[in-house]
């Protein structure tokens, strides 16, 4: 299911990207696997406070937005950075960003005429 | 990368001439290039079609929020992206708010628009701040990998 959500990049998949990175645990564990490795939940919570069912639950909603992977090797479950839906949101802000740049050069020229 | 979109500009206009064009629903659909169907009024709805060449077919819907003269304007809608492939009914609505300061006789217009995670926007704002410091340090690890081609 999170693959299919993931893919439709519509605007529900978008509300939950942004929604799962609005938590300050889960933006530290995209921060750990961004580094490239795909780590366990023992691994993720090295250094941590968490325990490994908090790290579990915040890692499902990740892996629900389609940010994180996880692949059952032997009796673990690897966890692994998806970099796509990122970069589908931030074309997106870019486009709205770009389409209130145009709007407030309209906005600009029409009030200084 | 972030979650609220920030624009600023400079205007050389006095603040009563920049909140006519923000307020006014014909001046606001000249530049915005919407023909509205009538004034903004806080708490209604308010309705026309995109006058953007090539997305006249394209309905605009905005609930304007709060009406503040020349201080601040503010609407939620649903984000402005005019693809007409798009359903837009089931768009999360954002925030949009246009906040006027006077400067040398001139107006600074900051606009930002907010909630693109769809959660109400009062919770938002409170967790945004509480993350801000989780953004800033995480945004270049995943900036990076964002802008990492293919």
């Amino acid at each position: 299911m999170s693959a299919v959500r993931a893919s439709r990049r519509g605007p529900e998949a978008r509300a939950a990207v942004f929604a799962a990175l609005g938590d300050e645990t889960r933006l530290a564990l995209i921060g750990k696997l961004a580094a490239g490795q795909r780590q366990s939940i023992s691994q993720l919570a090295g250094g941590s406070s968490l325990t490994r069912q908090a790290i579990t639950k915040h890692l499902r909603v990740l892996e629900g937005a389609g940010v994180v992977h996880s692949a059952r090797v032997g009796r673990e479950s690897l966890y692994e950075f998806r970099p796509e839906p990122l970069r589908d949101i931030k074309a997106y802000l870019d486009r709205v960003s770009g389409q209130w740049y145009q709007a407030l050069a309209r906005l600009k020229s029409f009030v200084e005429k | 990368m972030s979650n609220v979109i920030e624009k600023r500009i400079e205007l050389a206009a006095p603040l009563s001439r920049v909140w006519r064009a923000l307020t006014d629903h014909r001046e606001f659909g000249e530049w915005f290039r919407v023909n509205l169907d009538g004034p903004f009024v806080p708490g209604q709805v308010s309705r026309g079609n995109i006058a953007y060449p090539g997305y006249e077919h394209l309905k605009w819907e905005a609930t304007v929020q709060k009406m503040e003269p020349e201080r601040l304007f503010s609407f939620t809608w649903h984000p402005y992206a005019v693809d007409p492939n798009v359903d837009y009914r089931s768009e999360p609505t954002t925030l949009v708010e246009f906040r006027l300061e006077a400067k040398n006789g001139g107006t600074v217009l900051t606009v930002t628009e907010s909630g693109f995670d769809a959660i109400p926007h009062g919770r938002r704002f409170e967790a945004f701040r509480m993350n801000e410091r989780g953004w800033i340090e995480q945004m270049k690890n995943i900036e990076r990998h964002v802008g990492r081609p293919g």
